[in-house]
Order: structure tokens, then C-alpha cells, then sequence
């Protein structure tokens, strides 16, 4: 017989509740006694740490299967209950069980004619729609409990009420009756099994009665092992300290009905027993106080063992921890290529990959042998065809064993420049979080990653660490290298467009470059292009005489392929009502013809990260991801290379605005301010004309709030219009390298009105936000709006509430990125097995379809224009450019 | 009040019964069984409105943003 046909297949699983019967069937000992250990620390007989329950010991043969303890797989024990207790996670399905069932003679509240047509339908529905058959049990159950009368017995039906967890009432005309456990499983015993069926339960694996507990199955000793501590004191599992409550109270209750004691105790110890059975499954039951440790630390019981993150499902089950991987600080490297990650020599030499000597690789492979372990290109394993491995590190004479190695062995060969590697930061949240990098191996201890991959990963470098993972097979290594390589990533399907791209200083640099005036001598030029490693021919100067000169423009030109036609309006743009286009005064309009700049300044809009429709863009999709690629690696190098000669800094003189802007600014608030009184009086006098759909301080707040807008977008409108064009934070906001013109006015002229939950600052004291302001003030100074610029500083009142509002920011920032992980992990677990399928219908697992056609048009946004098939403006302008002229 | 009639109302797609010889050539186009669509209810006021029964499948045509028109289908289950 083949081994395959040993394997048996799972072709369904049924889930069911024990029965008493099985519970005894299972056990090996009635546990009596509430003790775990004697004096001597030898296990108590019947006791909860019972030999029989399987060994913990090691070396000690188990008394029940004779197995040591690896082999014994641990033995159920039970507690005989001394009263039946309702099984807490079956509470809500007893109570529904009860409602819907006649109390007298235990048959379901529906007429025989009914009876029978569900039945009908619960059959039809097994067969045909067998997810169909819980919601007709709920029907059933709905239409059931809704009967006051037993059609069947004719006896009048009580109200039954439910309280959580386990407590049933029963109200009768003479006040409300509480259900003891014993009653409510007598009553569910006299249900038929054909009514069961009824209600979507299976009798034979589920009958009702065994959901009230009369027999408490206890877990064998290794669920819950105590632990000796260095003192020599034994610490119980927290289930064992419960099960040692749930035993002293059993007996003690037990010994109670013996004695005949009075109803009312055996009562209380009854409820007691319940909430211990209760807190031992869940003790996080709502409605019942947590059952505690004798520190005052809630115990951990059945529920909190798989529950959650720390949970046996997510922590163990789904939690998977890997080989051949690596975590370490990232860092930039600016020249490496994009598809590269550097690897720094310790953990090149830590990782391997598994090589098969060949009669090709023998040579080097011997090499490697040689080296050993601590030399960069070497090897830590050799793996014999008979899945002997020999360990490198120990023996001394490494060159025998490379001279005895043949055809066929497996080397684990130290990683080296060019193998691929997958490269990850957490939080993956989409593809791009996890890409094929090649490996380069370099001096000093961080990863090194291009700069342009810092959105895909969303990575920085203030103390952000990143894993490294070896894929070890030569199908996961092509995999990874054709579908999951960095430049195969750089359109992104988040939106179609171009997720890596420059970013900051690439943007400043390509735009000081490609300005206007940029002029560059020959050493100049060679410098730069040389950084870029260009290697082939400068192209003729654009202006020969008095000196050579090359513009910025014609060096950036030189790495756009031949017959590259594109035109965009760049960042820089003013959007002016009519665009000149090649005309335009600010060099705003870019036009690219063969590959040539020709007029424009290449900035955000043309080179940026996520900027959809742009030069880099358009460059992907019509020369493919290697051109994209190359695009990236060299002309971005030659943006920083210009950058890097001529410096870009800002200082304090960039945030200085002259005496008569400084007055105009000044004017703007005043007039603001003014504005505001003079509403504040309007409204003071009852004539403010209310707003539709708000209350009259509503309507005064949001014009009060508008005009000091207003305001403050004016003060910065007028401190832009004085800076210099000089000016290098003016430089990267219009650009959109960084920062905007708002914190550049933030800066130089007006911070504006500080806000808590979008109102201005309304809390404090009583009618008014600090003792320095009369009670009922209004005014904006009073509110939180700040004069003053950051340079100017602010003052200590400006400066509290700009406090509060950066406050709030924080909050939100905390607030927003817990709660939008939880969501994603909604949206993952619930998508992560639907796919495209080659018919472009979207399916589920076992091809339950989801969609018919992927996104109702079948567009895959990644190869898309911005989420559209065809840009047939772009097109167009195509087809026309080239041809026309 | 006169009649409503939900299949007028502009948010309301085109539904349409398909065929049997339709049903099962839908059926060999998506190599599914007719239970493996996305289902819905008899009890839906569209099923009533255009008399569905269970087992029928429902072809229904939508205008969509990006693809101007598109095509779903629904199995009827009681209920």
C-alpha cells in the first residue's frame, strides 16, 4: 500500500456537545478532592493533579497509558457535579430552546399542521440549500415562542425572561419564579428529537440537556502544569486554582443536601457552584465580576486562553516565526539602485542560501568552502546527498573538505551581491510593504534602501527597523524576482500611478537644474553627469561664445529615451485662468519632444512620488519598468548631485519679511479683528441674522470663524508676495518638495486660530478659557486665535492654546491609526482569499463569485491611467504632437 | 395613493428572469452550479415585483460609473 493511500482527507467537520455519558466514557478519574499536592509533593489521589491525568514528569511512565512524556497525550478527568449548572456559552440557545417549547409536555409550540410543513422545508433545505437551514431554525424558533398556548397540551405557556449569564425566570400571575438548573434540563429532556431538528440542532451529537452540565470534564494535568519556582514553592495554573473552587464548593454543596441543610443555603452554594462553572469557561462573562487571583490579577481561564491577540489562534495557530531572516536599523544609501537593499557583511555572512554543486559551480563553490564561515564569500553548511550536514564552523582543515565535496552536494553559501531577497515593513498593509530587493552586501551594521522606496514602505530613517527574508528555493527566488522586484512595484495599484518617485531634495534638485539661468561649464557638467554615471558624449553647448555653457535642462535630457514625447503642467504652476502653454513666463508648461526637455522645470508633478500622469509615469508605462528603473537610479542621481553642489538651507533670515509687510499683515488682523467686534456687537444687540439650520452663537461662532480665516489667509498671501524668490522654503513649497505655503506663512506671518473638536477654544473656566479674560468674551484673542508668527514667538496665552490644538492633533493621530489598524484587519481577514480568476470574475473560495466582471469593468488599476483604461486626452495630444509637428 | 411600482424608480436597476437555455448557458460560461451565485431572497420586494421563484436566477443590468453598463446575476432562495 502507497503512502498516499494511507492519508485520509477531511471532508467535513461536525461540531457537537459532550454528553455526560461521554464525559464519564473519557475520564480516567472522578476528582474529589480540591488539592493538588501533599506535603511531600507527591500528587493526591483524586486529587486535581492525579497521576492517572498523565505525566508531567519526565521520565516517569504515565499511569494510565504507560507512555513517557513526550508520548502520553495528558487524560481527562471528571467532577461529578452535585447539581446541574447551565453551560454559560449554551445559555442564550437553552433560553431559546425553552421559549419555544411547551413546559408541561415538552413538545414545540406549533400547531402539527406546522410541525410538519417546517419539517417539509427543513428537509428540502439539507438538500438544497443547506446554508438556508439555521435561518429557518431561527423561524421556527421566532414563530414558536410567539405561542402562549401548546397547541399539543393545551396548557398555558409563562413568559420566560432571560438575565445574563445563566438565570432564566418564569412569570407566573403570582410574581416571577427563578428556574433552578435541574428544572430547566428535566424540561429540555422531555423535547422530542424530531423537535429538535426543528430548531437546527442535530439530537444525535446535540441533544438540549446536555447543555446543562451535570458532569464537568477536567482537563489533564499538562493543559494546566504548575510551575516550581526557584524557592522551591509550586504555583498553580490558573485553571487548576479554578478547578479547585469549582471541586471545594461541589463538595461542600454535596455534603449540604446530604446533611438536608435548609433550601436557602443549598440555594446560595448552588448559585455559587454556577458562577465558578460560569468564570471557569469565560471570566470575562459580562454581568458577573471577574474571578481574581489572590493578587487581585483576573485569573485566566478557557475564554482568555484563545481569545484575542495573545490568544491560542492568533499568537499560536495563525503566528508563524521563520528561518532565514533578518532585522536590523535601515538607513539611506542614495546609490544604490532602487532594486537594491544593503546588507550589512554580519548578517550577509548569517543567512544563506542553499547551492547544489554542479560540474559549472564546483570551482567557486570550493572557494566559498575554503573561506568558511568567517570570510565574506564563504559557506556555513555543506549538506551530503544523504542529508548528512557538516558544520563548518569546527573543523580546522576546511581545504579536505572542499577538495572532498562532489557533484550533487548542497553548499549553504553566504549571501552575496545580486541574490534576491524579500524586504518587509510593518505594518504590511498593502503588496508594496513586502518587495524583492537584490542583495548588495556592504560594510557597517544597518540596511541601506534608495531613497525613492521610502513611500512604498512608508519608511524614514529616525530609528525605523525593517526585516529580510531568504527565499531558499530556486521557484521562490524566480518568483520573487519577476513578480515582487521593486521596479515591477513602482506603479502602484492604489491609485494608477507611480508610487516611488522623488521625493524632497530629488524635487529641489531637479528644479534648481532645470530652471531658468541654470548654466554650467564644461568641468561642471562633467562633474554632475558623472555622478549620474552618464558615460557617453556631452551634447553641443547652448551657448558656445564667450564660454561653453550647458544649461540644466540639457543635462537632464540626457536620460530620456529617444522619441520621449510628453507635456505637463508642472507644481510651480499659478493656474492661471488661461494657459499659455509653451508660452508660460514662469517656465511652468514642461514639454518633452524626442527626449529632449524643452521648455519647463521638472518638479513634483513631473518626477514626484504618487503623482499620477507625470513624466515618470508615462516613462513606465511606454518604456516598460527597466526604463522606469534606469530612470530613477541615473537622472535622480544627478538631481542630487546638483543639489549636493550648490547646497539648499534655510535659516532664520528666510522667515524675515520686511518693515512694510510686517505693517500690512499687521493691518489685515487689525481689520479682522474690527470684523469681529463689530459681529459681536451685531450680534449683542439682537440683530444678527441667523443661518440656516443653526442656532444664533452658532451662526456668530462660524462667521467669527471665517473672518479670522480669512484673515490669516491673507496675512500669508501678502508674506508670500514679499518673500524673495530667493528664498529656498518658498523654493520647496511651490515645488513640492516639502512643506506648504500655509506653514511657511504659519511662520512669517500669522498662525491663526487654534481649534479643539473644529470650534475655536471653548473650554476653561467658567465663560471664559482662562482667568486673563472677562467672562463671555468672544473676542478672538480670548478664543485661541494666535497673532503672532512662529518667529515672532507668541506669547504665553497664544502659546497655551496653540498647546491645546497640537494636543488634540496628537490624540487624533493615536486615535485614528489604532482604530484604522482594526479596521484593516476586518477588511484582510475578510478579503484575503478572494481573487481575480482568468475569466475576470471575482471569486471566493469553492468559486462562490463575488463579482462578475472585477471592478465592473475588468481594469486592473495598476496598469490604468489614475483608475481609467485610456487617458484619451493624452492620447490624442500623442498622436497629434508627433504627427503634426 | 396610487401604486408604487419600485421597478420605475431610477435607483432601481433593470431585473429580468432569464431562461432556462440561459441559466444554463451562464452556468457553463462560469463553470459554477446555479447555488454558487450571489443569492437573493424571494421575500425581496424586487422578487415580488417580478414574480421569482425559488431556483429562478435573475439577470439584472446596472449602469455603472466606470464601465457604463454592467451585468450581475442573483439565485433565488426562499425565504
Amino acid at each position: 500500500m502507497s503512502f498516499y493511500e494511507l492519508i485520509k482527507s477531511i471532508k467535513s467537520i461536525k461540531f457537537g456537545v459532550l454528553s455526560p455519558e461521554e464525559i464519564r466514557k473519557m475520564s480516567v478519574v472522578n476528582i474529589v478532592t480540591a488539592d493538588t499536592y501533599d506535603e511531600d509533593g507527591i500528587p493526591i489521589e483524586a486529587g486535581l493533579m492525579d497521576r492517572r491525568l498523565g505525566t508531567i514528569e519526565p521520565g516517569q511512565k504515565c499511569q494510565t497509558c504507560g507512555n513517557r512524556v513526550g508520548q502520553c497525550p495528558g487524560h481527562f478527568g471528571h467532577i461529578e457535579l452535585a447539581r446541574p449548572v447551565v453551560h454559560p456559552g449554551f445559555a442564550k440557545l437553552v433560553y431559546n430552546l425553552l421559549k419555544s417549547t411547551c413546559w408541561n409536555c415538552g413538545r414545540i409550540l406549533l400547531t402539527k399542521e406546522e410541525v410538519e410543513k417546517y419539517a417539509l422545508l427543513m428537509e428540502r433545505y439539507q438538500r438544497k440549500w443547506p446554508q438556508l437551514r439555521l435561518r429557518l431554525a431561527e423561524r421556527v424558533i421566532r414563530r414558536a415562542s410567539k405561542n402562549t398556548e401548546c397547541p399539543h397540551c393545551g396548557e398555558a405557556q409563562y413568559k420566560l425572561k432571560f438575565e445574563k449569564p445563566t438565570t432564566y425566570y418564569e412569570e407566573h400571575k403570582e410574581g416571577t419564579v427563578k428556574l433552578a438548573p435541574n428544572e430547566i434540563r428535566s424540561r429540555l429532556e422531555r423535547i422530542t428529537d424530531s423537535d429538535v431538528k426543528l430548531m437546527g440542532l442535530d439530537p444525535r451529537i446535540a441533544r438540549p440537556e446536555w447543555m446543562v452540565l451535570t458532569v464537568l470534564p477536567v482537563p489533564p494535568s499538562a493543559v494546566r502544569p504548575s510551575i516550581t519556582l526557584e524557592s522551591g514553592i509550586r504555583s498553580e495554573d490558573d485553571l487548576t486554582h479554578k478547578l479547585v473552587d469549582i471541586i471545594r464548593i461541589n463538595e461542600r454543596l454535596k455534603d449540604n443536601v446530604d446533611a438536608g441543610a435548609p433550601q436557602l443555603i443549598i440555594e446560595d452554594l448552588w448559585e455559587l457552584l454556577q458562577y465558578h462553572v460560569t468564570t471557569y469557561f469565560d471570566n470575562e462573562t459580562s454581568g458577573i465580576p471577574p474571578a481574581r487571583h489572590r493578587s487581585g490579577r483576573p485569573l485566566r481561564t478557557l475564554a482568555q486562553r484563545l481569545k484575542g491577540k495573545e490568544g491560542r489562534f492568533r499568537s499560536n495557530l495563525s503566528g508563524k516565526r521563520v528561518d532565514f531572516s533578518a532585522r536590523t536599523v535601515i538607513s539611506p544609501d542614495p546609490i544604490i539602485s532602487i532594486n537594491e537593499v544593503g546588507v550589512p557583511i554580519d548578517v550577509a555572512k548569517l543567512l544563506t542560501i542553499p547551492e547544489r554543486i554542479n560540474p559549472y559551480n564546483m570551482d567557486q563553490v570550493k572557494r566559498l568552502i575554503e573561506n568558511g564561515p568567517d570570510v565574506h564569500p564563504g559557506a556555513n553548511y555543506i549538506i551530503r546527498p544523504d542529508g548528512r550536514r557538516i558544520d563548518l564552523r569546527f573543523p580546522k582543515d576546511r581545504k579536505s573538505i572542499a577538495d572532498a565535496v562532489e557533484i550533487g552536494y548542497i553548499v549553504e553559501r553566504h549571501l552575496k551581491d545580486g541574490d534576491i531577497v524579500l524586504f518587509n515593513r510593518q505594518p504590511s498593509l498593502h503588496r508594496m510593504s513586502i518587495m524583492a530587493h537584490k542583495v548588495r552586501v556592504l560594510p557597517y551594521k544597518t540596511f541601506r534602501l534608495n531613497l525613492c522606496v521610502c513611500p512604498p514602505y512608508n519608511a524614514d530613517f529616525d530609528g525605523d527597523e525593517m526585516n529580510l527574508h531568504v527565499p531558499q528555493s530556486e521557484e521562490a527566488r524566480a518568483e520573487a524576482g519577476v513578480l515582487m522586484l521593486v521596479q515591477e512595484q513602482i506603479l502602484s495599484p492604489r491609485y494608477g500611478g507611480p508610487i516611488m518617485g522623488g521625493i524632497q531634495d530629488y524635487i529641489s534638485g531637479a528644479y534648481m537644474l532645470t530652471r531658468k539661468g541654470t548654466l554650467l561649464t564644461r568641468e561642471e557638467a562633467s562633474q554632475l553627469l558623472a555622478r549620474a554615471g552618464y558615460t557617453g558624449e556631452l551634447p553641443p553647448p547652448e551657448i558656445s561664445e564667450p564660454k561653453e555653457l550647458w544649461t540644466g535642462k540639457q543635462l537632464a535630457s540626457l536620460f530620456f529615451p529617444k522619441g520621449f514625447n510628453y507635456s505637463l503642467k508642472s507644481n510651480v504652476c499659478l493656474k492661471c485662468q488661461t494657459c499659455k502653454k509653451e508660452e508660460c513666463e514662469n517656465d511652468a508648461y514642461v514639454v518633452i519632444r524626442d527626449g529632449k526637455l524643452i521648455k519647463g522645470v521638472i518638479d513634483k508633478k513631473s518626477i514626484g512620488a504618487g503623482q499620477p500622469e507625470s513624466v515618470l509615469h508615462r516613462l513606465i508605462k511606454d518604456y516598460g519598468t527597466d526604463a522606469g528603473r534606469d530612470y530613477i537610479d541615473r537622472a535622480f542621481k544627478l538631481f542630487l548631485a546638483y543639489i549636493d553642489s550648490r547646497g539648499l538651507t534655510i535659516g532664520l533670515d528666510d522667515e524675515e519679511l520686511p518693515a512694510e509687510a510686517k505693517k500690512k499683515v499687521l493691518e489685515v488682523i487689525r481689520q479682522a479683528e474690527a470684523k469681529v467686534s463689530e459681529l459681536i456687537d451685531i450680534y449683542n444687540q439682537g440683530l444678527l441674522e441667523r443661518l440656516a439650520g443653526r442656532t444664533l452663537e452658532e451662526t456668530l461662532e462660524t462667521k467669527i470663524m471665517q473672518e479670522l480665516e480669512e484673515a490669516r489667509e491673507l496675512a500669508g498671501e501678502i508674506a508670500s508676495q514679499y518673500l524673495k524668490d530667493s528664498n529656498t522654503a518658498l523654493l520647496m513649497a511651490r515645488t513640492g518638495a516639502r512643506g506648504s505655503l500655509m506653514n511657511l506663512a504659519h511662520m512669517v506671518a500669522c498662525v491663526g486660530q487654534q481649534s479643539v473638536r473644529g470650534e475655536r477654544i471653548m473650554r476653561g473656566y467658567m465663560n471664559r478659557t482662562l482667568p486673563h479674560f472677562k467672562q463671555g468674551d468672544l473676542g478672538a484673542e480670548a478664543h485661541g486665535f494666535v497673532y503672532s508668527s512662529y518667529k515672532d514667538k507668541l506669547n504665553p496665552i497664544e502659546f497655551f492654546f496653540h498647546a491645546m490644538g497640537g494636543r488634540e492633533g496628537l490624540v487624533d493621530t493615536a486615535v485614528r491609526t489604532s482604530q484604522s489598524g482594526y479596521m484593516q484587519r476586518r477588511l484582510i481577514n475578510a478579503l484575503q482569499d478572494v481573487r481575480v480568476e482568468y475569466d475576470l470574475t471575482v471569486r471566493g473560495t469553492d468559486g462562490l463569485i463575488i463579482q462578475f466582471k472585477y471592478g465592473e469593468d475588468g481594469v486592473d488599476p495598476a496598469k490604468s491611467d489614475h483608475g481609467k483604461a485610456v487617458n484619451v486626452e493624452k492620447i490624442i495630444e500623442r498622436v497629434v504632437k508627433a504627427g503634426g509637428s | 395613493m396610487g401604486k408604487f411600482d419600485l421597478l420605475k424608480h431610477e435607483l432601481v436597476p433593470q431585473f429580468r428572469i432569464m431562461t432556462k437555455e440561459e441559466v444554463e448557458q451562464l452556468r457553463k460560461d462560469l463553470g459554477v452550479r446555479k447555488e454558487d451565485l450571489p443569492w437573493m431572497l424571494k421575500s425581496d420586494p424586487v422578487s415580488k415585483a417580478i414574480g421569482a421563484k425559488p431556483g429562478d436566477v435573475v439577470e439584472i443590468i446596472r449602469k455603472s460609473p466606470v464601465a457604463g453598463k454592467s451585468v450581475a446575476y442573483r439565485y433565488v432562495v426562499p425565504g
